[in-house]
């Protein structure tokens, strides 16, 4: 069983500043233990420290206390064996780059050479429905074509894990769901595991497995929902009843920390 | 090759120039009709006039062009604009000579400032303190050293007009290198990339748009470094010293004067002309800083 655990954090807390005026316990005492294959979401309030928490599995940031691993090892060692890809909510592509080359860029780091990278940047173009956009620039796509190109460069090196924070934040409410489809059919077809960090409890239920609810600043994970919706993820799983009854127990389970006692 | 995608646009920025250009003369004469009008002083007041009107002090315009056609020194039949050309040339030379190590130097420091933060903080106040230094008492310090090791005095030039030149280099490319999101740090970190690979991929290609803008100014620093280097080392082929020349002779012909100054001011949008089509070539017009 041990080895279908991808992540698993152990008393995990984060001090930023120690010792000075500004020090900030960003999350306490975080136990979790991530799956194989499932989706999980992070939510909770502004601040409770759920990007937080994203950086330490990825090695972007040290913990204070207590212990991640990553496929049994340290988030360093899975970091420098490129076990994860990373996807912000900026798309964050070189503008100097064309969409193709900045989909193997990490293969380019990872020395792959030019016809793997070739072969490999169409495979992804494809994936992502972005076909035929190869030699196109960055500031020549809307927004949500830059963080499609995002998803590609994330998954060309086939990451086991995937660190998503917030990647549709600055898309449009139609943009958005549609996006939310097209990881879904991505997620089906690659099978990768994902940490999702989301402000949107739809958004959370509808893609996850799992939605784990963060409390307030110094962030603790409160709750962790089920969300045992059919899959694959259909855009009629939005109008289920099931669908309101998990978004509900998300919501009441993130109500105790706005209401001011 | 570059393409010139839009002719209409460049005819239109030469446009621009010509007529500013124009509208520039009228200025010159009409400053003069109305001074000499009023002899010299402010219309409507006592107080005078700071630059004086008349033709000794203020040639008219078509003097000043016409004086680059006539024979400028006794027993040659060279006119004025091929003797400015030559030397012109000559100091040219030493002002690209001295970009191309100032920008170097610049270019590498702003690198080792990026490697090392301790370095950086080390080295920073010298550098600036270096520029604040006045240039004329430098100046012939470094052709005396020049010199003194066998250098040809306009090598010496170049030397001051690199040190010119390095610091807006160093300052920019700085600033570029760190100018990338934070993200995409944090993404480079992801990949497992090396220091040099994050320089190579990210860092630098970033700061191109930077650099090219402070190699705008080293190349204009870098002229007015070998202008003013070549008064103290008594170089007679430069424009620095066909500057001093036809200062001395004010009274008797500024027209003179006044041509050299065009000439040097062409100098200046020789190099920085030849950067912006560097500009060109390298980074594409949606990253360019100017236009």
């Amino acid at each position: 069983m041990l080895d279908d655990v991808v992540v698993s954090m152990r008393h995990v807390t984060k001090v930023f500043n120690p010792g000075s005026p500004d020090e900030l316990t960003a999350v306490r005492d975080i136990e979790i233990e991530i799956r194989r294959g499932e989706f999980l979401s992070l939510i909770g309030p502004s601040g409770c420290g759920k990007s937080t928490l994203l950086r330490l599995i990825g090695d972007l940031l040290p913990v204070s206390d207590g212990q991640v691993a990553v496929n049994g090892k340290s988030p360093y060692e899975a970091r420098i064996d490129r076990d994860y890809a990373m996807v912000f909510q900026q798309a964050t592509l070189l503008d100097w780059r064309t969409v193709g080359r900045n989909i193997h860029l990490p293969l380019e780091i990872m020395g792959h050479d030019i016809g793997q990278r070739r072969s490999k940047t169409k495979e992804l173009l494809s994936l992502v429905d972005l076909e035929g956009f190869e030699d196109h620039y960055p500031w020549q796509l809307s927004g949500g074509m830059q963080q499609r190109v995002a998803l590609a460069r994330a998954l060309s090196f086939e990451p086991s894990l995937l660190l998503m924070d917030e990647p549709f934040g600055a898309l449009d409410e139609m943009t958005r769901e549609r996006m939310q489809m097209e990881l879904m059919r991505i997620w089906n077809q690659t099978q990768t595991t994902v940490v999702f960090v989301t402000h949107s409890i739809p958004e959370a239920v509808f893609l996850s497995t799992r939605v784990a609810v963060m409390s307030p600043r110094p962030g603790r994970i409160s709750e962790v929902v089920e969300i045992d919706l059919p899959q694959p993820r259909r855009f009629e799983t939005r109008e289920m009843p099931e669908f309101f009854a998990r978004v509900t127990e998300v919501r009441e389970a993130l109500r105790g920390f706005s209401e001011v006692e | 090759m570059v393409r010139l995608r839009n002719p209409r646009r460049l005819v239109r920025a030469v446009g621009a120039f010509l007529v500013l250009l124009l509208a520039f003369v009228a200025l010159w004469e009409g400053y003069k009709v109305l001074g000499k009008a009023t002899d010299g002083m402010v219309p409507f007041t006592n107080a005078r006039l700071p630059v004086s009107p008349h033709d000794v002090a203020m040639p008219h315009v078509w003097e000043i062009v016409q004086s680059l056609f006539i024979p400028a020194q006794r027993g040659s039949d060279q006119i004025l604009l091929t003797g400015l050309a030559q030397a012109a040339l000559f100091t040219l030379r030493e002002a690209i000579t001295g970009f191309l190590i100032g920008s170097t130097v610049g270019f590498g420091l702003a690198l080792l400032f990026e490697l090392s933060r301790p370095i950086e903080r080390g080295l920073m106040p010298f550098v600036i303190a270096s520029q604040t230094v006045p240039l004329l008492a430098i100046a012939p310090m470094v052709v005396i050293w020049g010199g003194r090791i066998g250098w040809p005095t306009w090598a010496s030039v170049s030397m001051i007009a690199a040190y010119l030149s390095f610091f807006p280099v160093t300052i920019n490319t700085v600033r570029g290198l760190r100018s990338s999101a934070a993200t995409a740090v944090e993404l480079m970190r992801s990949y497992a990339a090396t220091r040099a690979e994050t320089l190579l991929k990210l860092q630098i290609p970033a700061s191109l748009p930077y650099v090219f803008s402070a190699l705008k100014v080293a190349a204009t620093a870098s002229v007015i470094g070998a202008l003013i280097g070549e008064l103290p080392a008594s170089l007679s082929e430069g424009l620095g010293r066909s500057l001093l020349t036809f200062s001395y002779y004010f009274q008797s012909g500024s027209e003179r004067l006044f041509a050299t100054l065009v000439i040097a001011a062409t100098l200046g949008l020789i190099t920085v002309g030849m950067v912006s089509l560097l500009e060109r070539l390298v980074v594409p017009s949606a990253r360019r800083l100017e236009s």
